[in-house]
């Protein structure tokens, strides 16, 4: 396998103005003749979908909700990131560029990332025409927030609900190509395999989710906007129906996979009430900021926190990184939180820290908390029914995004000829961390500002003549899909798919989870293995494939976690250095922080599969030519 | 034409004709109120108010048209609706949560509207027939007084009059600000007025209409 | 366990469109701090371990934002708590030893798909028709071009804050959309960037909607009260406005 990047030649802030100088077109009446297969319907998918509705491929979009609207972009909260320089702050293309670059410390791709810089002024402009609400200043501009892991304020926001406000402009445009008929909408439809033919992307077959029928849909060229792998830890800030089986199918297909341990972990969740918990509430970062992060002193304290003195509470992070206090990176934040309850201190003794606004009630009045949290402090009450203004919140480290994804070129495209990855489901522009509100700026950079050009270099060279769906290969992946799902249903054994994802999640949790050693990732792998021949063996599907199966979906989801979870134990056995969302404890400065190796691991790491178990790892260099690596500090 | 039949026909259409004929009358009813309450000065002030009308007979005709046409177009657009309404939700709520959520007026305006309907049937047969197709000329004011006083002294009656203008002012109730939020004139700063004076004004037509049969079935009208 | 409720969950069972439904008894004995969709997850793996097919509902968020769950509690939309969705509710609300009777939305225009799922494409169908504002990607003014007020901005977003749950429709006692469909035209009326397409936009969506066979408004304003993000009926009388002024002022005939 070849890992080439395709990275334009000249200057890192000429290298987009030279490719799409460069670029091969297609002229206007030829756009209708080829058939493209976007995959999902979230930022980047419905982005992308409209985007070449508009310049008139014929667009075929997929998505296994009933809407294009319910994807998990809809619950993103923050904002979104631009590099404006509304605020006359001092920002630019290239700071943003520079923040993102260090933020995900130093393990992202300098071009992808000076392009995304580039565009996402763009995006802003096109949202706001879309009739996006962004939060207003009162002379009637638009109004920005700062974010952690940097110094301007160049995050766009609608209230707490900014993710939900940007896919609803794309899912606008969308729907404007649906009624002007560019692009066909397959709903309740779930991508179960890639058809390759002669060494390129042909087609995808589907699962009708409502009749269980298997579909074959074909294409010039396939997009996967199919999101993160979050997931597989069974609890994480993910939808319950976000998955790993599109990017992961097209993996055992030829796609290399990329960084798959840098996983997200945000420190501010609400902790599990039990074992019934079926996913973690993310709460906005934006509460570290009037909130002091404590455990007790002492192990097992079971006291209730306000009965707990002053003297005998530990501000860990005020402590250990005075400088950033409580505003600490995300890593850092949470695996602090891990370290404490780890060690017995949690809240009440159990896997929470308290998370007290006490001193800034005591300090601003709770009117000002109210104004600035409100929301928050009422939907904590609704989930948990305790008043954060008399008691301190408790909070939960839990995973909340993927770095890491399909691997893709400077052109998005995957080692599959043919086959696109954006957005989450790629790992091009985060590096080993992610920065707040540069998630949805991605996605939307990807659909709106990046396929529609790189797609038409791809295409140029391409037939308009589609590959038929009667063709063999069609076929036999379409049998191939049924037996699997026939397997699936036939094992029939005692444990239900819930009750094998929960473990699977706990495995990784403990072994691959926020701080990892070489001793528990080897352990993690043999469980992962263990476990996974367990499933095969003992999983229960009930139900039928030719009806409505919720049980079946997740049971496909499930198997191919299984398969996954093992990649992301070795990958991250594999990396023998700390870097970003990555912690290995070998890899350690004497105060506990994350070391880097950028004399060994300065690399994408690529994996081609070969078998489920057997992988090959490639590597891509990371070349700076305009950044110098450094060690990051909040200390 | 077809863009106003259209319109008309359309959800929001139907709408603004409920509105527009429920304006119509809630006006008529204003005026109606203030010729009724002549009754209260003895038959001398009620004779002078029916000399009035009589004056301007030709105009009162076209109004009683005008105002017939309103009221069925307010009625079968009324029913209409409802039953287009009820094939919306072929299979209903076993458990109904319309208590937690609406009010009584709002919910029930087919019923209310159902029994002013049969109250309006049975005021034309007694009052409006029994004056304009009855005995000669000069002694009407006369006998339209006493129409009035013999029929509201039959309890059932009486009763049935004060329930049916308790009901239309459930009916009022609602349909008053109702109208108001039709035409889109819903603010934040005047809509609570404007349901406040909905509620009084229906206070006044149902307290102002029920007090005359019980003025005059309990006083004679003497 | 102790601290649990106990409670009886009386549960819609329809097998798809052209059958006729009923309900199933469900004794079940939960921690207050579950949530109800939790609860329903428990019973579903337990029917599982039986062999017996689950319950079908809908949920993916759960943090009331993607407006995917949708069940109607005791009679009412999302359950008796006011402003969040069905997945925000938890079983500390309810009492031990009470019954509970779940149904799916009822609606001529979303039909039943299977137990508590309902197809609620129609209300995707109203937003084809006009809901967007037809700029390509690209070509487009910078964002600050275009002051637009605080406060006008900041009503727009009261209205696009609408989760497309359609708790508006199942709540309505005529099956109305009219609260959906107000907030999209008003989101888009109230911005400048919508102007150039109001008086279209307002025609089509409306049409498309009552062909789809929603009922009317009659102004009870259940649904107002039973939204999950609060949408204003203020939204509806703007949406009235829009409509009158646009059949009134446009010389289009198309509509």
């Amino acid at each position: 396998m070849k890992l080439d990047a395709k990275i334009p030649e000249g200057n890192l802030s000429e290298k987009w103005t030279n490719y799409k100088s460069n670029m091969k077109l297609i002229n206007p009446t030829n756009k209708r003749k080829y058939s493209i297969i976007v995959v999902g319907t979230g930022l980047a998918g419905a982005s992308a979908a409209a985007t070449l509705g508009e310049l008139g491929y014929n667009v075929k979009a997929f998505t296994y909700h009933d809407s294009a609207r319910r994807a998990h972009s809809i619950a993103a909260q923050g904002g979104i990131n631009a590099a404006k320089n509304y605020q006359n702050d001092g920002d630019s293309v290239y700071r943003l560029f520079y923040d993102t670059i260090k933020g995900g410390d130093f393990r992202a791709r300098e071009s992808n990332v000076y392009r995304l810089a580039e565009v996402s002024n763009n995006i802003i402009d096109q949202c706001v025409a879309q009739g996006v609400p962004f939060a207003r200043d009162y002379g009637g501009v638009l109004d920005n927030r700062s974010f952690g892991g940097a110094q301007v304020s160049r995050t766009f926001y609608a209230r707490g609900q900014t993710g939900q406000q940007l896919l609803l402009g794309a899912v606008s445009a969308l729907n404007r190509q649906i009624a002007k008929k560019t692009v066909t909408l397959y709903n309740q439809r779930e991508m179960l395999d890639l058809v390759v033919v002669d060494g390129k992307a042909a087609g995808i077959i589907v699962r009708n989710l409502l009749t269980g029928e298997i579909e074959r849909h074909n294409a010039n060229a396939v997009i996967l906007a199919t999101g993160g792998y979050a997931n597989v830890f069974f609890l994480s800030t993910n939808a319950m129906n976000c998955n790993a089986t599109a990017i992961w199918r097209a993996h055992k297909k030829g796609a290399a996979f990329a960084n798959p341990c840098y996983t997200q972990i945000h420190p501010t969740c609400l902790p599990k009430h039990g074992e019934g918990q079926s996913k973690l509430t993310l709460m906005s970062e934006s509460l570290r900021n009037d909130g002091r992060i404590w455990v007790s002193k002492s192990k097992k304290d079971l006291r209730e926190p306000w009965n707990i003195p002053e003297d005998e509470r530990d501000y860990y992070l005020e402590r250990k990184y005075p400088s950033y206090g409580n505003l600490a990176p995300r890593d850092i934040s949470s695996r602090s939180a891990k370290e404490a309850y780890d060690d017995g201190r949690g809240a009440k003794g159990g896997e929470a820290v308290y998370l007290d606004f006490r001193d800034s009630i005591n300090r601003l009045g709770a009117k000002v908390i109210e104004e600035r949290y409100g929301n928050l402090m009422d939907m904590y009450q609704t989930i948990t029914g305790e008043n954060p203004y008399k008691s301190p919140m408790k909070i939960y480290p839990a995973p909340h995004y993927a770095m890491g994804g399909l691997w893709v070129d400077y052109e998005l495209m995957s080692t599959i000829p043919g086959m696109f990855v954006l957005g989450e489901a790629n790992f091009s522009d985060h590096g080993a961390n992610r920065l707040g509100a540069s998630a949805l700026m991605q996605g939307l950079a990807d659909g709106y500002f990046v396929i529609p050009y790189t797609l038409s270099n791809y295409l140029a060279s391409e037939k308009p003549a589609l590959v038929d769906t009667n063709d063999k290969q069609f076929a036999e992946e379409e049998s191939k899909t049924r037996e699997y799902i026939d397997k699936l249903l036939s094992v029939n054994g005692k444990q239900t798919v819930d009750e094998f994802h929960k473990k699977l999640g706990r495995i990784l949790w403990d072994y691959v989870g926020m701080a990892r050693n070489e001793a528990g990732l080897k352990k993690g792998i043999s469980l992962i293995r263990e476990m996974r021949e367990e499933f095969w063996k003992d999983v229960k599907v009930v139900g039928k494939n030719e009806d409505i199966n919720q049980t079946l979906e997740r049971a496909g989801r499930v198997a191919d976690y299984f398969e996954f979870a093992e990649l992301l134990a070795l990958d991250a056995l594999n990396r023998n250095e700390s870097c970003g969302s990555h912690f290995r404890e070998e890899y350690q400065t004497e105060e506990g922080e994350a070391k880097r190796d950028d004399e060994h691991y300065a690399h994408v790491a690529a994996w081609e599969f070969h078998d489920v178990g057997k992988w090959t790892r490639h590597q891509e260099e990371l070349n700076y030519e305009y950044v110098k690596l450094a060690t990051r500090s909040y200390k | 034409m077809s863009w106003l039949y259209n319109s008309l026909n359309s959800s929001i259409g139907k709408k603004i004709i409920m509105a527009v004929t429920g304006v119509c009358l809630v006006l008529f009813l204003i005026i109606h109120l203030i010729g009724n309450l002549t009754l209260y000065g003895g038959f001398n002030a009620f004779n002078g108010y029916v000399r009035t009308l009589e004056l301007v007979k030709p105009v009162i005709r076209v109004v009683e048209v005008v105002l017939g046409l309103i009221f069925i177009f307010h009625i079968f657009n009324g029913v209409r609706l409802w039953i287009e309404n009820k094939n919306a939700r072929p299979e209903n709520y076993t458990v109904k949560g319309i208590r937690k959520n609406t009010t009584l007026f709002s919910r029930t305006m087919i019923q209310t509207g159902s029994i002013v309907f049969i109250f309006l049937v049975l005021h034309l047969s007694t009052f409006w027939v029994a004056f304009n197709f009855s005995g000669e000329p000069e002694h009407k004011p006369y006998q339209y007084y006493s129409i009035i006083m013999d029929w509201f002294k039959n309890p059932f009656y009486a009763g049935f009059y004060v329930i049916a203008v308790i009901l239309l002012g459930f009916h009022l109730n609602h349909g008053f600000q109702s109208a108001f939020q039709t035409f889109g004139w819903n603010h934040k700063k005047y809509f609570p007025f404007i349901q406040k004076l909905g509620t009084v004004y229906a206070l006044i037509m149902a307290i102002g209409f029920a007090s005359i049969p019980i003025y005059f079935y309990f006083n004679g009208g003497n | 366990m102790s601290g649990n409720i106990n409670v009886l969950l009386k549960i819609w069972h329809q097998k798809n469109a052209n059958t006729k439904g009923g309900f199933v008894d469900y004794k079940v004995n939960v921690s207050p701090d579950s949530s109800f969709l939790e609860m329903l997850d428990e019973i579903n793996n337990d029917l599982e371990r039986k062999g017996e097919d689950p319950i079908v509902f809908e949920s993916d968020c759960r943090e009331g934002i993607c407006g995917t769950c949708g069940l109607v509690i005791n009679g009412e939309p999302h359950g008796p708590l006011r402003k969040i969705a069905t997945c925000q509710l938890h079983m500390r609300n309810f009492k031990d030893g009470e019954t509970i009777w779940v149904e799916p939305f009822r609606a001529k225009a979303f039909p039943v798909i299977k137990d508590l799922m309902v197809d609620r494409t129609a209300l995707d169908k109203i937003l084809q028709a006009g809901g967007y504002v037809s700029v390509n990607t690209g070509g487009v003014p910078d964002a600050n071009a275009i002051p637009i007020s605080k406060d006008l901005s900041s009503e727009a977003f009261d209205a696009a804050a609408c989760i497309g749950c359609g708790a508006c429709v199942a709540s309505c006692k005529n099956a109305s959309a009219m609260l959906f469909v107000s907030a999209k035209v008003s989101q888009l009326a109230l911005l400048p960037q919508g102007h150039p397409e109001r008086s279209k936009r307002v025609q089509a969506m409306v049409m498309v909607m009552d062909e789809l066979g929603f009922g009317s408004c009659t102004n009870t304003y259940a649904c107002e009260a039973e939204c999950p993000k609060g949408i204003s009926i203020t939204n509806i009388a703007r949406l009235n406005r829009e409509f009158f002024n646009a059949k009134f002022k446009s010389s289009v005939l198309e509509y």
